[in-house]
């Protein structure tokens, strides 16, 4: 099948098929962001502009783009797919759509590698950009926040479609007819929005309120269903971060086009020429090299503000003890794949900027030390003291610790409530449980000094803190004020007919 | 050579015209432009960047991704304005269609004029209906969103035919494939017509064909 094609042709169309792979992979997450994607036309090209349309490269996505393809490319049998997903802030999720990049036996030996391919693959980009606004999941990302976030997954080989439940609907982007087999990229979407969680009927009954399912699992346990994902989240990665691997990789296209004939070979070569690239080799091991992904470390998520383009931010879930939710897990007969599930929320940015870590996976074990929903961490490089997080007691401890998880044993004594909890439970009390003895204390509010004045701020606060109700708003004596109105009506409007003239000039006093 | 045709249909409100309108010609156009060509020496050049902007329809539950250029922008939200215009002028339930048509010139010899011959028309039929109260608005802002996503589909399905496409020119014909005179990108040549059908289906105007973008004066 390739023996028609040349070398260089072969070399051109595995990397077209690759950055364009890379590409569609920005195209639908950067559309699940849960906002407004805008980039600028140049007239010039700037030679980094894949397909000639300004896509800009999230350099998570194309790291997790990377490591789900390990070197190889789309091809017969071996799809590209991207999954996403919903997670509410319980701990449901489900799948909305998944994005498959396909290749079939259909060839088109005379199709112009160079000029043709490298252009109706453009215009294949362009309509996903165009479909990724249409499927349902484009609406639910754009309100995701509070309630539900939306996640996604890169992984290749055999497609699944078991999660997108019944009736799920298929549209087709575009073929793209090559040499060595037709390119397809499609999406299949969730019809049926009903929320039913797989994870609802194997959940065990809730410890303290909280579900169990939010715990750490243990690494390649395979006992959970997979299907966490990374959130569609982003930063603009500040110049300390570890991502050096991923963008040595990076090549610059420089598309240069020949206006001569196709049949002249001379010219082709001349066009040939004209592509420069970063020295680049398909090697699997060198591309694993390139991504410096460590294997004990979890490649988080890392998240700020975006610097322009305004990512909106999931806002950090309230903070209960059980928002250490980690999955490390490689999914079964899908190698290559991984499900992550990481950090969303991003309050500490001084902490987590001041690191300049040199070296790319302290880089990522450093990321990974913010702790929030979604989170993934290794549990033997992370420990509860070096977290800085709310209920941290609560945070899993290592692998295997479901015992002294305090969370599967709870504690003997309950965890402390909020302040404003307490004070509900005794008046004047602060930050007793509620199964301690009360304890009377000094009722001190702020800038409040004994001092001053015979009667306090807090003093008076406790006497006037019940006041009576007003005589006025009672309904015996409101309903006995309103039968009195009544009859004094009668007498009232004879006042103002009388005095109609007095009315009628102070109301022309105001005009 | 024949010319491709494809038609479009959508019913909506008479203030969900323009960007109903806006949402397919943009999807159409977006797919139907390239960047700026520069010609080097050896007969080769290359080619610009297009970027992509989000557009959120304040009176119809879609967003849609158009071509990022304000000047390409202008031209069709004023080829759009007067077709609504148009609409409006005509009656309240009133028909019209919008027809975008990308052609290429073929030069003739003096003293003929240039020939203008189209390979591909996309026509968008519109239907214009009063609602009664806000919930139906609603229901009907959801529903042509709907409509619209599926017209994009079609669209895009006919695009990924791959079908006929002008040769890539060489510098001194690109004027003949290509409008030019946009700085930031360069869609194929196009015009935009229009034709107003009152609610009996007869034509109350003739058809008025409004040259939009033209390289050359004719």
């Amino acid at each position: 099948m390739d023996r028609d094609l040349s070398p260089q042709d072969k070399k051109d169309l595995d990397k077209f098929i690759k950055f364009f792979a890379l590409k569609t992979v920005q195209v639908i997450v950067q559309a699940r962001l849960g906002e407004k994607i805008c980039t600028r036309s140049s007239s010039s090209p700037t030679g980094s502009d894949w397909f000639n349309l300004a896509i800009k490269d999230i350099p998570e996505v194309t790291h997790e783009a990377k490591k789900a393809l390990a070197g190889q490319l789309p091809g017969i049998g071996r799809s590209m797919c991207v999954e996403i997903s919903l997670k509410t802030s319980e701990g449901d999720s489900m799948e909305l759509e998944t994005w498959c990049l396909e290749m079939n036996e259909k060839c088109d030996k005379d199709i112009k590698v160079s000029y043709t391919v490298y252009n109706r693959l453009s215009v294949l980009l362009k309509s996903l950009l165009a479909i990724t606004r249409v499927t349902p999941a484009y609406k639910l990302s754009r309100k995701q926040g509070h309630d539900y976030v939306i996640l996604y997954r890169i992984y290749f080989g055999e497609v699944q479609l078991s999660g997108l439940g019944e009736g799920f609907q298929t549209v087709r982007v575009g073929v793209v007819s090559t040499p060595v087999g037709t390119v397809t990229l499609s999406c299949a979407y969730r019809t049926n929005l009903a929320f039913m969680s797989n994870r609802q009927f194997e959940r065990s009954a809730p410890i303290m309120g909280i579900i169990v399912d939010h715990f750490v699992d243990p690494p390649c346990s395979g006992q959970r269903p997979a299907t966490m994902g990374h959130p569609c989240n982003y930063r603009a990665p500040d110049e300390e971060d570890g991502f050096a691997g991923v963008q040595d990789s990076q090549e610059v296209c420089t598309t240069s086009f020949s206006t001569s004939p196709p049949s002249q070979v001379g010219c082709t070569r001349s066009f040939l020429a004209s592509f420069t690239f970063i020295c680049f080799c398909l090697c699997p091991a060198a591309l694993a090299g390139a991504d410096l992904c460590h294997p004990a470390a979890n490649p988080n998520q890392v998240l700020h503000a975006g610097k322009e383009g305004g990512v909106l931010l999931v806002p950090a879930y309230p903070p209960h003890g059980a928002d250490a939710h980690l999955t490390v897990e490689h999914a079964p007969n899908t190698p290559g794949s991984r499900y992550i599930s990481p950090d969303i929320t991003s309050t500490r940015d001084d902490g987590r900027r001041s690191a300049s870590p040199t070296d790319p996976v302290e880089a990522l074990n450093a990321f990974t030390r913010k702790v929030g929903a979604f989170v993934n961490r290794p549990v033997t490089q992370i420990t509860a003291a070096s977290l800085d997080l709310p209920f941290a007691a609560f945070a899993p401890r290592g692998l295997g610790s479901e015992e002294n998880d305090p969370m599967v044993q709870p504690p003997d004594s309950p965890p402390c409530p909020s302040p404003l909890q307490a004070s509900l439970h005794s008046q004047g009390s602060e930050g007793s449980g509620p199964q301690d003895d009360f304890v009377m204390i000094d009722f001190r509010p702020a800038f409040s000094k004994d001092d001053l004045l015979p009667m306090d701020l807090g003093t008076f606060y406790r006497e006037f803190q019940n006041p009576p109700q007003l005589a006025s708003l009672s309904l015996h004596i409101s309903s006995q004020s309103m039968a009195d109105d009544l009859d004094s009506l009668p007498e009232k409007l004879a006042v103002y007919e009388k005095n109609i003239d007095e009315f009628d000039a102070f109301v022309d006093m105001l005009q | 050579m024949n010319c491709r045709s494809e038609v479009l249909e959508v019913t909506v409100e008479s203030r969900q015209v323009e960007e109903a309108m806006l949402a397919l010609l943009h999807t159409i156009l977006l797919h139907r432009s390239t960047g700026k060509f520069h010609y080097k020496k050896e007969g080769t050049y290359s080619i610009g960047t297009v970027g992509t902007l989000d557009f959120d329809c304040d009176y119809i539950d879609f967003t849609f991704a158009r071509v990022s250029s304000e000047e390409l922008d202008r031209v069709i939200r004023k080829a759009v304005s007067e077709f609504k215009d148009a609409l409006s002028n005509s009656g309240s339930d009133g028909m019209g269609q919008i027809s975008l048509e990308f052609y290429q010139k073929k030069k003739s010899r003096w003293p003929f004029s240039d020939e203008c011959i189209p390979w591909e028309v996309w026509s968008i039929k519109v239907n214009v209906v009063n609602l009664a109260n806000e919930q139906e608005r609603q229901i009907c802002r959801e529903k042509v969103g709907e409509k619209l996503g599926e017209k994009v589909i079609n669209v895009v399905e006919v695009i990924n035919r791959h079908e006929y496409l002008p040769k890539m020119p060489t510098q001194s014909e690109v004027d003949n494939v290509f409008d030019t005179s946009l700085k930031d990108v360069q869609p194929y040549l196009y015009k935009i017509t229009y034709q107003i059908t009152d609610s009996l289906g007869t034509s109350v105007s003739t058809t008025m064909r409004r040259l939009i973008k033209d390289t050359l004066a004719l």
